[in-house]
């Protein structure tokens, strides 16, 4: 996000437009039913705590994992499509079910 | 082929050409500097692309004519094109025209001026290649405006002034032409001075720009309510957006007047929202859309000649539906009585003319009857007499009162 500015209504614009930026698409992260839980036992970059295999920073389509040591998923946005837990090699990822409210 | 004569209009040096209506529109193309074309032939409608391609081919024409395989990617070429900045045309009608209709949706959803000329045919099935007007009538509801023409004059002059109505009202508008009865007939046409087009249609000033120095996505998912943006502006929902469009489009009714009034003193051919004749103490309105209205000014002058009050009025703004001017302006006349023929029907029920203009005529409060009547459907000819067999059977309700004036709709000149 951009810094907060507040909210400044009316809107001039005819055509719906955005710009590329976090969160443009609105928080996706309320869209979920099974969120992502990465096992620091089962990670090897959490393990090792050296950066290498990323599989889930590359497959995320939503690009909210970052490239870092562990890798973290930034909830807000994650839709909890569990393609992450699919491609880890290491089993490492459990899609966990939302509360719900 | 063209045959060129001195002209003789009173305010400018005009050029007269004798053409078919497909080429006035072609030449109207070509008068706007329109940058980029992109449609897909279709019968009636390929002479109009074909004279562009010749246009863009010998360099007469600064455009760039992008062939595709489908009006559905023509149209979307044409949306393309136009959010990047560019003044678009493109031509179509009957299926073809059909194909586009999910596009048709996205350019006046993003609020695209762009420019399409219909030569009216009749939809499929069965296969028709002919005449009527169901296929823009069947457009109606998607968000872009609609005028109808009479005569190659009209097509031409209409074409020039959609570009400063669209790019003012931003909105996409569709210049619509009976197949055929204007399509392939020849006129003479008075052609504008390209240069009183340019300072009557000024360059196209886009407000959709994509810079890939501050890149932005044009219509990305809109949810139904407003939404704060990445900047913290909040920005309009899907019902925002709509909304807009719809004032623009009901707000644009004297963007089209003051259209044709500057058309008018610019090149001395004036033009208004409906145009009407022999209405003055008509007792019965004959109301129509494109040629069926030019048909109709000689039954008039029959019937008129027979001792019988008839007057004739062509709508020429279709969408948006000029309500409030053309309900004024059959109360003005005194009439008792309105007969609408068309060239199309809103299946299940009647002409989709006379059910507007119901609405219109019930909102403010202007009670005559209105009859709805169906003629020349998929190319059936229309005669002077079909005309006068209609307006008959409606002259026939004018002494009525009450609930007995109400007439079901009727197909004349249909053999079953």
């Amino acid at each position: 996000m951009k810094e907060d500015k507040g909210p400044t209504s009316g809107c001039d614009h005819i055509t719906a437009s955005s710009t590329p930026a976090t969160g443009e698409g609105g928080r996706t992260g309320d869209w979920r039913v099974l969120y992502p839980v990465i096992s620091r036992d089962g990670c090897v970059v959490a393990k090792t705590g050296k950066p290498m295999c990323y599989m889930c920073w590359m497959f995320c389509p939503e690009g909210v994992i970052s490239k870092t040591v562990p890798p973290e998923i930034n909830l807000e946005y994650c839709k909890g499509c569990g393609i992450c837990a699919e491609e880890c090699p290491s089993k490492a990822i459990t899609m966990v079910q939302e509360s719900g409210e | 082929m063209s045959i060129e004569k001195k002209g003789d209009c009173m305010t400018c040096a005009e050029k007269v050409l004798i053409m078919t209506g497909n080429h006035a529109a072609a030449y109207a193309v070509k008068l706007c500097d329109v940058q980029v074309i992109s449609a897909y032939p279709i019968t009636p409608q390929s002479p109009v692309v074909e004279k562009l391609m010749e246009f863009v081919e010998s360099g007469e024409m600064k455009a760039e004519y992008v062939a595709v395989e489908s009006e559905h990617s023509a149209i979307t070429v044409c949306i393309s094109a136009s959010v990047v900045g560019a003044r678009v045309f493109t031509a179509s009608c009957a299926n073809g025209l059909a194909l586009m209709h999910e596009m048709l949706h996205w350019a006046a959803g993003t609020r695209l001026p762009i420019v399409m000329a219909i030569p009216n045919r009749a939809v499929a099935a069965p296969w028709n290649i002919l005449n009527d007007q169901q296929d823009s009538i069947s457009q109606r509801d998607t968000g872009w405006m609609q005028i109808y023409c009479r005569n190659n004059q009209e097509i031409l002059d209409t074409v020039i002034q959609a570009y400063r109505i669209a790019e003012t009202v931003m909105a996409p508008v569709m210049v619509c032409y009976d197949g055929y009865v204007l399509s392939h007939t020849l006129m003479p046409v008075n052609m504008p001075d390209e240069k009183l087009v340019r300072e009557y249609l000024p360059p196209y000033r886009p407000h959709t720009v994509l810079d890939p120095k501050s890149p932005r996505n044009i219509n990305p998912v809109t949810l139904a309510d407003p939404r704060m943006n990445a900047e913290g502006v909040l920005c309009h929902g899907y019902m925002e957006l709509r909304s807009l469009l719809q004032k623009s489009l009901l707000g644009s009714v004297s963007v089209v007047a003051e259209a044709g009034r500057e058309f008018g003193r610019i090149f001395g051919r004036e033009y208004g929202i409906y145009d009407s004749y022999r209405t003055e103490d008509a007792d019965l309105l004959m109301v129509s859309i494109g040629s069926l209205a030019s048909e109709a000014m000689d039954t008039v002058d029959n019937m008129r000649a027979a001792g019988m009050k008839i007057g004739v009025m062509h709508l020429r703004l279709y969408r948006p539906f000029p309500a409030e001017v053309i309900a004024k302006a059959v109360r003005e006349t005194g009439c008792r009585g309105v007969a609408v023929l068309e060239k199309n029907v809103s299946y299940g029920y009647e002409g989709a003319v006379c059910s507007d203009l119901k609405a219109a005529l019930f909102d403010h409060g202007v009670d005559v009857f209105a009859h709805s009547y169906i003629l020349g459907l998929g190319g059936r000819n229309v005669s002077v007499s079909d005309i006068e067999e209609a307006l008959n059977r409606s002259y026939g309700y004018l002494e009525k009162k009450g609930p007995d004036r109400i007439k079901g709709q009727e197909w004349i000149n249909c053999r079953v």
